[in-house]
């Protein structure tokens, strides 16, 4: 039991980093309809920051936060300016080409900037794990529970009463519609980014004193996260963040019962067959469209 | 098609006038992989310039027809031959089981699941190390070989692998310049319009997907025969988008492109290479930009460019 405890909460932990990533794609897909394979590197760039500024700089951890918030989520929108932008006419598959672009570029730049060895970053919490019900629970990953969840409100928040947000919603509903009712749609893209990079970044963040930081840790992610997003049916934050939470839990439960070797497969079998029975996505309303 | 046949011709007499002059065993090798990734793109282009859909998992069955008859052919000692077809029965079969739920639903169902297969497949290959060899790899591959002949030379593997792709590549031109070519076409502009008349989409659609499936396997099995030593690391989720690129940057629904684009992106990274670590900046910049100033494709655009230069 004490067994299950701590894979479940490893699980939600793990879960929790996948859901803020899908929480990404979902808010980029919904802005353009587009599926943002870049969204692993701004989780990368993200850990690589925080490696940076608290190993090299000694910077306090309240003062990283916001610095490296601000600075992933300008690499958002400096993406969506000089290439996005430019190629918004084009079809969706060109802007999904691109942003596979963006995503070499931003990973070659990284090797470049920060070499190909894995960046330590200290525990943001000192002390021991924590006890309860007889399991022991690390502090990075309490942390992690709360900062995600605190993260999921605030966007949903965000979504609900700002009229941006209110109108990313109108525009993830009808595209042409939000913009016959006068929602500059170029803006709201590049905002869409933005806030979809500093999540990632956020993921970044905390997962980087548990798997450290490095130039190429953002391919796996990104997939994972993406295969939450679809769990969730790319359709609402509440989707995104409930696809990424089990996908973490079933993930760190079959890797613990059945086979560890075979752990960075489960997320995509999940994948395949939610595809197969529930194309909508497991937590959607929509019903998918029959050929 | 006259056209095409004479373009074809061309093409034959380019590969084998190449034959003759380079005597350079490291260009054979680069132009072998050219015409192997070629093989791939050409049944991607077909799949994604005809039936409208993307495989985000070419790179998978590339390594599904390697890894078959690589590991009959390394740990059970049978002929190349039998290893290639039976690579063929397993590809076609898995490729069977993802595309027929997939294709039957509207959108680009069949993108998410070859990816997530891709990384399943990329997996399997990093972690059943008994079958494998794992991320060390599968050594001891037989080269090709018919009765008693064994074929060796860089240049051969370089003629038999542009022979293969010249003959699919007339294959495909035939498909699609044929009643089955012009409704795949159709497709793009009206699917009601064509299920009207009577077509059966889903089924059109399921063939070519097949059919570029069991391409990829086959240009797979044939590197596989010609490195003799395969590892996961060449069939990666990356890989399978270096295919698709290859196809964008080639001009989606064009052959000729996509043969373009797989050649163009097969010897950048070996011109790049001469700026080792800026290798992989350049190269996404490149990718970049050639999506945005030329988004009908580098080698459609710059046709297109030309023409209308020539017409002025």
């Amino acid at each position: 039991m004490e067994n299950f405890l701590e894979f479940l909460f490893a699980g939600l932990v793990n879960g929790a980093i996948y859901a803020l990533i899908a929480l990404g794609f979902m808010i980029i897909y919904n802005a353009t309809g587009v599926i943002n394979f870049a969204q692993g590197e701004f989780v990368m760039l993200g850990a690589m920051l925080t490696a940076s500024l608290t190993g090299k700089f000694h910077f306090p951890l309240l003062l990283m936060l916001p610095i490296v918030l601000v600075f992933v989520a300008l690499i958002g929108a400096l993406t969506e300016r000089l290439t996005i932008y430019p190629a918004r006419e084009a079809s969706p598959l060109i802007l999904i080409i691109i942003t596979i672009g963006v995503s070499i570029l931003l990973k070659g730049l990284a090797m470049f900037v920060w070499g190909k060895d894995p960046l330590p970053v200290k525990a943001f919490i000192p002390g021991g794990p924590y006890h309860f019900l007889g399991a022991t629970l690390p502090p990075q990953g309490v942390l992690i529970l709360l900062v995600t969840v605190l993260a999921f409100l605030t966007t949903e928040a965000f979504f609900r009463f700002t009229l941006w947000g209110k109108a990313m919603r109108a525009c993830a509903y009808n595209r042409l519609g939000a913009r016959v009712i006068g929602i500059n749609i170029s803006n709201l893209t590049c905002i869409s980014f933005a806030l979809s990079a500093a999540l990632s970044g956020l993921a970044g963040i905390i997962i980087s004193p548990l798997t450290f930081a490095t130039y190429d840790m953002g391919t796996m992610l990104g997939l994972k996260g993406f295969s939450a997003a679809v769990f969730g049916g790319l359709g609402s934050a509440a989707g995104a963040f409930c696809g990424g939470l089990i996908l973490g839990v079933l993930e760190t439960l079959s890797a613990g019962y059945l086979s560890s070797a075979y752990k960075d497969a489960v997320a995509f079998l999940l994948l395949l067959m939610v595809l197969f029975v529930r194309p909508e996505g497991l937590l959607s309303l929509k019903t998918a469209e029959k050929l | 098609m006259r056209w095409e046949y004479l373009k074809i011709l061309v093409l034959a007499l380019v590969v084998w006038g190449v034959s003759f002059w380079v005597r350079n065993d490291y260009i054979f090798n680069v132009l072998t992989m050219t015409g192997l990734q070629a093989l791939v793109v050409l049944g991607l282009s077909l799949l994604m310039g005809y039936a409208g859909q993307v495989s985000l998992g070419h790179a998978a069955f590339y390594g599904l027809g390697a890894y078959t008859t690589g590991i009959l052919s390394a740990k059970y000692g049978l002929s190349p031959i039998w290893g290639i077809l039976l690579a063929q029965g397993l590809t076609l079969t898995v490729a069977f089981l993802i595309g027929l739920p997939s294709l039957k639903l509207r959108g680009h169902y069949l993108a998410v699941a070859t990816l997530g297969f891709g990384v399943i497949v990329e997996v399997i290959f990093k972690e059943s190390v008994n079958l494998t060899g794992g991320p060390s790899g599968l050594v001891g591959i037989a080269p090709l070989s018919l009765g008693t002949y064994t074929l060796t030379s860089f240049k051969g593997y370089y003629l038999l692998v542009w022979s293969v792709l010249l003959f699919f590549l007339l294959l495909a031109l035939h498909l699609v310049h044929s009643p089955i070519g012009r409704i795949l076409l159709a497709l793009h502009d009206s699917e009601p319009a064509l299920r009207s008349l009577g077509y059966n989409i889903h089924r059109l659609k399921l063939g070519i997907f097949l059919f570029s499936a069991s391409l990829a396997a086959l240009a797979g099995s044939l590197y596989a025969h010609f490195v003799t030593f395969i590892s996961p690391y060449s069939f990666t989720f990356l890989h399978s988008v270096a295919f698709v690129t290859m196809v964008v940057i080639g001009g989606i629904a064009s052959l000729w492109g996509a043969l373009g684009g797989a050649v163009f992106l097969s010897i950048l990274p070996e011109v790049l290479s001469h700026f080792e670590d800026y290798e992989v900046v350049i190269f996404g910049m490149i990718l970049i930009l050639v999506m945005i100033f030329t988004p009908e494709g580098l080698i459609s655009g710059l046709e297109r460019r030309l023409w209308r230069f020539a017409k002025s």
